[in-house]
């Protein structure tokens, strides 16, 4: 760790070396292209570098380098979808002055399985996960993909519990709703 | 414990779904879910956003990573390092 962030030349390149092939799995899964995967994974070290200094020795390496390269790899597929970042607020359900929720749907009629079984519908998740801000984005990665732990969490992104807690609610309502528009029943 | 609303609940789903309650917090929940259909579906729609976030993205741990990496990639990313 010390080598790699004072920029020793050998340290980075046996961390390329190790962390590449995990890398270019995440990429290739969420692009499924050869190409943007090799763009995406590149991406990753350069934003990796750019942080390690940040990096917190407390820290597991792989799983902050896992956020890391998932986090390039949507945002490569956001620039080319050309979406823009959602706001949460407008996600977020609304409720009348008795505590009622407005427009209340069904629960989506495929499971999680059925729906991530297919290759499109798999692209659909992580397209909408792409479209959530940077802050909300993190804190799913990093709770619910990786299940690291609220405290964990908190070191890794240099923010309070609380806020883990806050971001990580707000997020899932937030990802909830854009996947109902995709997935609830017609 | 007053009767909970469905903002109430949805509020506080978080600590529900990942089971951080108090005990008599989670009886007023369920109490809740029992007559009110809506925040059922909501509870299995925000449980099922987790799992697909999960499924699409996390890592297969069974699966060894490709060992089919170019060099010419690694090259790239070694020239690519800032100090350069």
């Amino acid at each position: 760790m010390d080598g790699l962030r004072s920029g020793d030349r050998d340290a980075f390149e046996t961390f390329v070396r190790l962390f590449a092939p995990r890398a270019t799995r995440i990429a290739r899964r969420i692009l499924q292209n050869e190409a943007d995967a090799a763009d995406a994974v590149q991406d990753a070290f350069i934003s990796a570098m750019s942080a390690i200094r940040h990096f917190r020795a407390d820290c597991q390496l792989t799983t902050w380098f896992h956020r890391v390269a998932t986090n390039a790899a949507l945002m490569k597929l956001r620039s080319k979808t050309r979406k823009d970042i959602r706001s949460i607020d407008e996600l977020l359900p609304g409720f009348f002055a008795d505590g009622h929720r407005i427009g209340p749907k069904p629960a989506w009629a495929l499971s999680p399985d059925q729906i991530l079984e297919r290759s499109e519908r798999c692209q659909i998740v992580h397209k909408k996960i792409s479209e959530l801000p940077e802050d909300s984005r993190n804190v799913v990665l990093l709770r619910d993909i990786q299940q690291v732990s609220t405290a964990e969490t908190a070191r890794q992104l240099g923010v309070s519990e609380s806020v883990v807690k806050t971001r990580l609610h707000r997020a899932r309502q937030a990802l909830r709703s854009m996947f109902e528009e995709e997935f609830e029943v017609a | 414990m007053p009767e909970l609303s469905c903002q109430d609940l949805i509020r506080f789903l978080d600590d529900y779904v990942d089971m951080t309650q108090s005990d008599k917090v989670r009886v007023a929940f369920d109490g809740h879910l029992k007559n009110c259909p809506n925040c059922v579906a909501y509870l299995k729609t925000y449980r099922d956003t987790i799992s697909l976030a999960r499924g699409a993205c996390a890592e297969d741990a069974a699966a060894p990573p490709p060992d089919d990496i170019p060099e010419e990639l690694i090259q790239i990313i070694l020239k690519s390092r800032p100090s350069d």
